[in-house]
């Protein structure tokens, strides 16, 4: 039976979000241009009635989005293809904002968040700063609509509520349309961790926040107020900064954990997309902090506004609309929007650029010459620094664009991205990320005030000092020669000092204003902290056997992998590693157990355990006990010891998803406080691959008699009649006797126990034995009852391996320690200046 | 002159020393003729070939190859005028390498054989299941 209520429900709320977003932008549009006390009252009433319905179908949307993947109703093209039975009820969330419309649903969520705290805060502002939500808000509504006009027969949107039936052109439902799948085909494994729960909507939040400094920039000169709408607008911009800081740090956490590439920042267009759009609001908040203390910089915080959230369409156009196409790694499912998000971005950058134009000869600005001993000037040098940094990302992620405009006027255009982005954009933000910290770091001795040559003389002198001296214990301790990290070091120790030293004396005075130092301080020491974990991070995993790459390229090469046997000590930086075994993640208890102690049953979640489980000396399972794994995990237990001492035991994991192209391999990291270790298997051992047995080699034993198999001792321990073999009874015509046979592998003592069957005495059959972690095989192959002698058939093939990559991250702590600390500043930054607000708030009733 | 002007003209020198880098640092897409020829004429900078997997007549992908040690793997690619040429990875084989349609390998000519230093792969089944599986 197909549910179609909730889904018909589900679109309903889409298009009554639409419509009433469209209301309500209408509504303050009049209530803003009417003078009549009574009407424009009467319009404004009729607007916020439209935003709560509006709001009110958002929520809508969302819930019945939700109770179909939650309820598995894999008839709707959402829940096949995001969700599944199995999933995880925490994982359901994610499954929401893997597709792309659940994203754009997400995003109207916040703005439907974020305008109703301004409705009910902002009294003066509330009309024509909720035009420009509604507008938005009726966009972002159309790329879910999923509706075709009449006549013109063009679809708008892509709504998430479509049927399997219409989505997929499957024969099966030409022969039986009601058809349901069973199951979903998944989540992402990649997505199903913790922070793909919190980081989507965390960016989403940051996401919005830039449209309220974009609304009330629009509204102020809209309204010819043209620099009152700062005031309200530097709350929510330090809030923006903060969530969206955040929400870019979580990404790149989870890339870190669970992505395979080796680090945290990878300058991937998804990830400069975003990067970008941050960098321009930092400058602009810092160019709103400096007209509200000094008056100037009023045009470049205007500017600046409008250029943020243009950046964020800018970047959801290029992310979504699939130009990106060999450009990127990450792939986006192309949903036909391009023309609609090309529209989106056009409509406001348009609007906004016409706006500020007409306005732009009325606008104040300062006419006295900016002086070098004022803060504002370095501030102002140091967002021109900001703006100049998300410039040199954009031009090269935008090349994708460049080739499309040349192909759209009949040219051809071939330009690619640089080969090597992270060598080539590093080599550029090196140097910005180290001007715009000295040139913050100097900013901070100008206390709004103007200062004279000699006074700054003083101010400057000690710190200075200071920062030469660590400077010179940091090089010589961590043997840092390199020019350019040697000035970006500097940068980074300079810009910790000054601010140290400004929060000193601000704490004596008044603790509230602490924020900035201390968001400069965390800024600082990320700095550092990328420095030494990306300059110095290295590969540790070096073959050292000096074979060729291939006898046809005579190019010797690094070799950054490392094939490890089971139970095969291998060295690896200054440590000895060795690989013990694949092992498996049960569901409900925390730890891991060996994949050789447990036997599968009928179904693929569920294994029973052969012997009593434990895990560092835990006991997690009884013997026979069956309990549930998941199935697509797979992990490899890695030993590393030193000086014959386990230092650590890391478990890098692979994910097993024919869908997704075999195998997904997430990293095992050692934390420790000088330096992380990175490691991640780079390729498996081909489960499916049949293995080669070697030819096997027969050997008549007695009882208790020794012998060796690949070089390990094993005894033939005993031989006894069984009646059953693997739970089935044998019949009083057939016979089996099984015999068990002791090996000595390195670490443990493995049990083999060959059966050999007589079928209606006179039909041989043979069950033999293998030993997985020591790639063994023994079969019993004949018994010779008059000299009491047994032959067994040992056959033998390559043992377990894998191939892992490792990398050592040094010092990655103190830029996680540094992101803490920024996070701080910007929260301790927002509540000064979200009091402010109130009391000025105050102040004017 | 105001300093403001001065911070100007930085400004600007700065935007166009950017610009100008950014055209010298792309790298582009070709033709596995046009990289040998670059290559043999000294060029060392690294770029993009687009290709497929070289198939036999029944579909199945011909010339993998795997290094000592499982540690790197070579293949046979085909550019889009049909240009067959071996490309050297110094990385094992990625997992959803036989299944990707397209191929863009970064890198460039040595010698005879080509050295991919970046492999990214275009396999559009990835995110959009094709086929219903009718059976579940």
């Amino acid at each position: 039976m197909l549910h179609y209520f909730i889904g018909d429900l589900g679109h309903i709320f889409v298009i009554t979000s639409f419509v009433t977003a469209l209301v309500c932008a209408f509504s303050y549009v009049k209530a803003n241009a009417i003078t009549d006390l009574g009407k424009k009252e009467a319009w404004l009433k009729n607007a916020r009635v439209g935003f709560y319905a509006h709001t009110f179908s958002v929520l809508g949307i969302i819930v019945s989005l939700f109770v179909i993947i939650y309820q598995h109703y894999f008839e709707y093209h959402y829940a096949y293809s995001h969700s599944s039975l199995h999933l995880p009820g925490q994982y359901m969330v994610s499954c929401f904002w893997e597709g792309q419309e659940g994203s754009f649903l997400l995003w109207m969520f916040w703005h439907a968040v974020l305008g109703l705290v301004l409705i009910h805060t902002q009294r003066a502002w509330e009309a024509p700063v909720m035009v420009v939500f509604g507008l938005v808000q009726a966009f972002l509504a159309s790329m879910i609509l999923g509706v075709v006009i009449p006549l013109i027969n063009i679809k708008l949107g892509s709504s998430p509520f479509i049927l399997l039936r219409d989505a997929m052109d499957d024969p099966i439902f030409k022969m039986q349309p009601d058809f349901i799948p069973k199951d979903g085909s998944g989540l992402n494994a990649l997505l199903q961790n913790y922070w793909m729960v919190i980081h989507p909507p965390t960016l989403f939040l940051g996401f919005a926040c830039t449209l309220v400094p974009f609304a009330f920039c629009i509204a102020g000169l809209w309204q010819k107020k043209y620099s009152e709408w700062i005031k309200p607008a530097l709350p929510w911009t330090l809030f923006g900064c903060a969530v969206l800081g955040l929400g870019i740090l979580m990404g790149g956490y989870w890339a870190y954990e669970t992505l395979n590439f080796g680090g945290y920042w990878n300058w991937d267009p998804v990830e400069n997309a975003v990067y970008v759009p941050w960098l321009i609001l930092i400058a602009a908040l810092h160019t709103m902090i400096t007209y509200k203390n000094s008056g100037t910089a009023l045009k470049s915080a205007i500017i600046l506004s409008i250029s943020v959230f243009i950046l964020i369409l800018y970047s959801t156009f290029l992310t979504r609309s699939g130009i990106l196409g060999d450009a990127s790694v990450h792939s986006f499912t192309d949903l036909g929007l391009s023309g609609q998000l090309l529209i989106y971005l056009l409509f406001f950058t348009v609007a906004a650029i016409i706006l500020a134009i007409v306005r732009w000869k009325h606008i104040l600005s300062s006419e006295k010459e900016i002086s070098i001993y004022s803060r504002e000037f370095w501030i102002f040098l140091g967002a021109t620094t900001l703006c100049l940094m998300g410039f040199q990302v954009l031009i090269p992620t935008s090349i994708p664009v460049y080739n499309k405009i040349v192909a759209l006027f009949g040219g051809m255009s071939n330009i690619a991205p640089p080969a090597n982005q992270i060598e080539f954009y590093s080599k550029f933000q090196l140097w910005f990320g180290a001007a715009v910290a000295i040139l913050s770091g100097t900013g901070q001795f100008f206390w709004w005030k103007k200062m004279d040559q000699e006074k700054v003389k003083k101010e400057m002198l000690f710190p200075v000092l200071i920062t030469l001296v660590l400077w010179a214990i940091v090089i010589s301790m961590a043997r840092v020669t390199e020019p350019t990290y040697l000035l970006f070091l500097f940068s980074g120790i300079y810009i910790i000092v000054s601010n140290v030293k400004v929060l000193a004396g601000i704490l004596k005075v008044n603790p509230r204003l602490s924020g900035g130092a201390v968001a400069h301080i965390g800024i600082g020491m990320v700095l550092i902290g990328i420095l030494f974990s990306a300059g110095y991070s290295k590969v540790v995993s070096l073959n050292n056997s000096g074979l060729l790459i291939s006898k046809e390229l005579d190019t010797e090469f690094n070799r950054d992998n490392l094939l490890l046997f089971i139970n095969e000590p291998r060295t690896m930086a200054d440590y000895e590693i060795e690989y013990k075994g694949e092992r498996l993640e049960p569901r409900h208890k925390s730890g891991y157990v060996k994949k050789n102690d447990v036997e599968p049953t009928a179904d693929p979640y569920k294994v029973v355990a052969t012997k009593d489980l434990f895990f560092k000396d835990k006991k997690l399972y009884n013997a026979k006990d069956t309990f549930e794994i998941y199935p697509e995990n797979k992990y490899y237990e890695i030993e590393l010891r030193k000086d014959g001492k386990v230092k650590a035991t890391v478990f890098p994991r692979i994910q097993i998803n024919p869908s997704m192209g075999g195998f997904i391999a997430s990293p095992d990291i050692v934390r420790n406080l000088s330096a992380d270790l990175y490691s991640h298997v780079s390729l498996p051992m081909n489960p499916e691959a049949e293995p080669e047995w070697s030819k096997p080699e027969e050997m008549k034993l007695k009882i208790g008699e020794n012998f060796f198999v690949n070089d390990y001792v094993a005894q033939l321990e005993d031989i006894k009649r069984i009646d059953e073999i693997q739970g089935f009874k044998l019949s009083s015509s057939d016979a089996a006797v099984e015999a068990s046979i002791k090996i000595q592998g390195e670490h443990e003592v493995y049990e083999a126990k060959p059966i050999f069957i007589i079928k209606d005495a006179s039909q041989v059959g043979y069950l033999p034995s293998e030993i997985n972690d020591l790639g063994i095989k023994i079969t019993l192959t004949n018994i010779y009852p008059p000299t009491n002698e047994f032959e067994l058939a040992v056959s033998t093939r390559q043992k377990d391996w894998v191939v892992i990559k490792a990398l050592e991250k040094p010092y990655i702590n103190i830029m996680w320690i540094g992101t803490i600390i920024l996070m701080i500043g910007f929260t301790l930054a927002f509540v000064r200046r979200f009091k402010e607000f109130r009391e000025g708030r105050k102040a004017e009733v | 002159m105001k300093i403001t002007h001065i911070i100007a003209i930085i400004v600007i020198a700065v935007a166009i020393g950017i610009i100008v880098s950014t055209a010298g640092d792309a790298s582009t897409y070709v033709n596995f003729s046009q990289a040998y020829q670059m290559a043999s004429s000294g060029e060392t900078k690294k770029i993009h070939v687009v290709g497929e997997l070289k198939k036999d007549d029944s579909g199945n992908i011909i010339g993998l190859e795997n290094g000592a040690d499982n540690v790197s793997f070579s293949f046979l690619l085909v550019d889009d005028l049909g240009k067959e040429q071996k490309v050297f990875y110094n990385e094992p084989m990625p997992p959803d390498f036989t299944s990707s349609e397209k191929v863009v390998v970064i890198g460039s000519y040595k010698g005879e054989n080509f050295l991919a230093s970046k492999i990214l792969l275009k396999c559009p089944s990835k995110y959009q299941e094709q086929k219903l599986n009718a059976s579940l």
